[in-house]
């Protein structure tokens, strides 16, 4: 548990001798419990001292960072249960995963590696792969290379057998990937390997008690970086598993079981594992590896864990103001919408692709969608009036004709009445139906 | 290392509402469905038992719908031209109900008559043993002209009549009360809204037995994140003891999906969205999943292949670890 300035106070030196920069010590541990500071600032603090507060400072879930080439995915720093207590930080990493015998590594992994997919305006893509090996350690080893000629994501190298994964790692040179992994007969040697390697550490046991044990037993021999796996491939038994974890580790800080978590939704039906990897989305996975990753699966996996880590006081918005929209020219017409991105971006890319030009007007609507803004009174005629005039549409159009959303009909009367010289219109509902509407209707 | 399992003790949980009724109980289903009944967040078996299964929903409508996506109409084909026949076909692909929607207008452009409702209606109870969900088009005024005839001609069948909305429940929780239905109440994403409208029909005397709450969902994409959310908290809130959100909790999966760019269109879209077909049951199997882990107790679907993939999925989650 955190401690407070007081208690933290207690621990520390009491001399005031101001090396930390602070004038008492009392001032810099009411820093300390703020975390504005590094207890590293206090040259004088005692061993003992340190333990415990290195041990208040700890994360209730370790954020564990994977590395390679300037690439990072970080996983942990989770503070709650559900989403809408607060956020969920760290979006789970996904994983795509090949086996040393598959033939043509490079050419598979090039192709998922150069994956992005666009979502409201962001590039989506996988964030790493992992190797598993089948064979031995020359092909092992020879994966990893033929993966890292294609693609320089962060990886997880798959093996339990440690010979095996020290080969891998030695062809991985300055990177902190993961490692899966440790289980209750190799965890010494591979604790060995993390340590001497810089890699995170994948802790397997099928309950509760076993990777508690388990990772205790690796974090006293100085490995921090633990990631844990409950190993099931039942659904029920794993949504279980993984609950139990994050509760342990947020309402009781029960630190064996305060690392992230890994999962492996794989199934031979890919539509399967969709759902499967759902489940490790929506519930507490922190990496996930996928067998399956053609764009129809990782598209929507992307875009729910997008959805599902949005921060749920901040709708994503857009800046409010006049789009232009293929080259538009005084004559072109204007269309309204909101600023709550998914409706911005679902119509920006409509009229794009309609190949007409076009105004775009995103009124500041608070981040709503149509209905949404039009329902809490943030999108209304008078609304929509006012953003014509602020962002100066009468000067740059000359033919005045402006096309509201279909959902929000009934608001162009009183936008008539609100923009006189102006012709409204009522575009269709659905942002699909732009294009053809503004080639028939425009 | 023994760790002691974090087990949460609630004080309150979910009713238990049952959909249809047997000949034993007045009515001609075959088969009932009870959902609901929960005393614990979803399927946390090591904590109480799970008494009933989430229950999936097929969406049918009483014409050949003409703004659902190409995909599913290739799929239905001709099943689609007759409400009877698609009722039996989604029997037999597995849906443990039916949900009719009944559409504004009849194939001719004229509005659709109370007599061809319950017409339609009639046709699907006689044509399937499982319990049925009634829609109506949509619009306040019409959806009492046809649920109300419709309500009577069923009577002591316990169909779900819907949708309850604040501005237009009254109509519709009367026809409930005075022929044994049930109904369901929609509110937008709102923990509060959805309290407020399950008063309003509890105070008009319904029991809450006779109650879903729909807090309406977005799909993938579109504001699923708002939807889950709102399914925990009202889920949590009935768990705490707030009486008025312990009802079982219905959402319509396939209408959301599937009006999505990425189920509606499979051409001139982006490369990397991927197979058109594949990529649209995803969009529904996992909005649905998603809805799942966060309390869903009814999910209305409206592609087989994904009622088969989501049914696999409960399966498993209803399987008590040992
Ligand atoms: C997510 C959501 C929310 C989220 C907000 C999300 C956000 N940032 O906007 C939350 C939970 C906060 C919310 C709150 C409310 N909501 Co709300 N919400 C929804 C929901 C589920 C999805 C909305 C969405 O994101 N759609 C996706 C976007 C992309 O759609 P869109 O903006 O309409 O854009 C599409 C089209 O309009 C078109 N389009 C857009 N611009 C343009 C422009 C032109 C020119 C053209 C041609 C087309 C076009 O293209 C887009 C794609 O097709 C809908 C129900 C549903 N399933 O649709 C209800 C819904 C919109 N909400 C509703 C209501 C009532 C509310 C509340 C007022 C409830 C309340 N009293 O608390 C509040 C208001 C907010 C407040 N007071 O703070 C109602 C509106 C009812 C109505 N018909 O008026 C709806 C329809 C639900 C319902 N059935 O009752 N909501
Ligand atoms: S350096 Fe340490 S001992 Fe000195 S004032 Fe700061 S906290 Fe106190």
């Amino acid at each position: 548990m955190a401690l407070s300035g007081i208690q933290i106070y207690k621990l520390l030196p009491q001399t005031n001798c101001k090396d930390c920069g602070f004038p008492t010590c009392l001032a810099f541990a009411m820093k300390l419990a703020a975390k504005q500071a590094e207890l590293s600032a206090c040259p004088h603090v005692s061993d003992e001292a340190q333990t415990q507060l290195a041990a208040s400072a700890r994360p209730p879930v370790r954020l564990v960072t994977l590395k390679a080439n300037g690439n990072e995915v970080k996983a942990g720093n989770e503070t709650v249960l559900f989403r809408h207590e607060k956020t969920f930080y760290h979006k789970p990493g996904l994983f795509a995963r090949v086996r040393d015998d598959a033939s043509d590594i490079g050419t598979t992994i090039a192709a998922a590696d150069a994956y992005a997919v666009n979502y409201v305006g962001m590039d989506l893509t996988l964030d790493g792969f992992a190797v598993e090996s089948t064979v031995d350690a020359a092909a092992f080893e020879a994966a990893i290379g033929a993966v890292r000629s294609a693609s320089q994501r962060p990886l997880i190298l798959i093996s339990r057998d440690p010979a095996v994964m020290e080969a891998g790692l030695k062809a991985l040179d300055g990177e902190a990937p993961l490692i899966y992994g440790a289980d209750a007969d190799n965890w010494q040697a591979m604790a060995g390997l993390a340590k001497q390697y810089g890699a995170a550490l994948a802790v397997i046991a099928d309950s509760l008690d076993g990777l508690a044990e388990l990772a205790e037993q690796i974090a006293k021999t100085g490995v921090e970086n633990l990631v844990l796996h409950p190993a099931t491939e039942s659904l029920s038994k794993g949504l279980a598993l993984c609950t139990q974890i994050r509760r342990l580790a947020l309402k009781k800080n029960f630190q064996p079981l305060g690392y992230p978590i890994l999962a492996f939704p794989g199934h031979e039906d890919a539509g399967i594992e969709s759902v499967r990897a759902t489940q490790a989305i929506t519930k507490y996975a922190g990496f996930i590896v996928l067998d399956h990753y053609a764009p129809e699966y990782v598209y929507p996996l992307l875009v729910l864990r997008e959805n599902i880590y949005t921060d749920p006081q901040k709708p994503i918005q857009v800046q409010p103001g006049v789009y232009e929209i293929n080259d538009p020219k005084p004559e072109s017409p204007v269309m309204v919408t909101t600023n709550f991105s998914i409706t911005y971006f679902s119509v920006a890319n409509e009229v794009e692709g309609s190949g007409l030009p076009a105004w775009l007007l995103v009124t500041d609507a608070e981040g709503m969608s149509v209905l949404t803004a039009w329902a809490a009174g943030k999108f209304d005629a008078e609304r929509i009036a006012k953003s014509v005039k602020q962002f100066e549409l009468p000067d740059k159009v000359s033919k005045k004709v402006i096309v509201l959303p279909g959902h929000v009909a009934v608001l162009s009367g009183e936008l008539e009445e609100e923009l006189p010289d102006w012709e409204v219109r009522v575009g269709p509902r659905e942002a699909v139906d732009i294009p053809s509407f503004m080639k028939q209707a425009l | 290392m023994p760790v002691d399992i974090p087990k949460d003790k609630w004080p309150g949980e979910v009713r238990t509402v049952t959909l249809g009724a047997a000949a034993a109980n007045g009515g001609t289903r075959g088969s009932v469905v009870a959902v609901g009944g929960e005393k614990a967040l979803p399927f946390m078996h090591f904590e109480t038992d799970t008494p009933h299964r989430p229950a999936l929903a097929m969406e049918i409508m009483d014409r050949l719908p003409e703004d659902w996506s190409p995909l599913l109409l290739e799929f239905w084909g001709d099943t689609a031209k007759d409400p009877a026949v698609w009722a039996k076909a989604a029997e037999d692909a597995g849906a443990d109900l039916i949900q009719l929607q009944l559409s504004q207008t009849g194939a001719d452009g004229n509005p659709t008559t109370p007599d061809a409702a319950v017409a339609a209606v009639k046709s699907v109870l006689a044509a399937t043993g499982l319990p049925l969900i009634i829609f109506g088009p949509g619009q306040a005024d019409v959806d009492n002209e046809l649920l109300v005839p419709v309500a009577e001609a069923t009577k002591g069948e316990r169909v779900v009549l819907g949708l309850c909305e604040d501005k237009n429940y009254r109509t519709i929780v009367a026809a409930a009360l005075a022929n044994d239905h049930l109904v369901t109440a929609r509110t937008a994403m709102d923990v509060n809204l959805a309290k407020q409208l399950n008063i309003l029909i509890s105070d008009m005397g319904l029991p809450l037995e006779r109650v879903l709450m729909d807090p309406t969902t977005g799909a993938l994409g579109y504001g699923i994140e708002y939807g889950f959310s709102v399914m925990e908290r009202l889920r949590l809130a009935a768990l705490q003891g707030d009486a008025m959100t312990q009802l079982p909790m219905i959402v319509t999966v396939g209408y959301e999906t599937w009006k999505t760019k990425e189920s509606k269109v499979g051409q001139d879209v982006p490369g990397e969205w991927g197979n058109w077909l594949e990529r649209a049951i995803n969009w529904e199997t996992m909005t649905a999943m998603t809805l799942v882990e966060s309390g869903a107790d009814i999910v209305v679907l409206r592609h087989p292949e994904s009622m088969k993939r989501v049914r696999a999925a409960i399966d498993e989650l209803m399987t008590v670890p040992e």
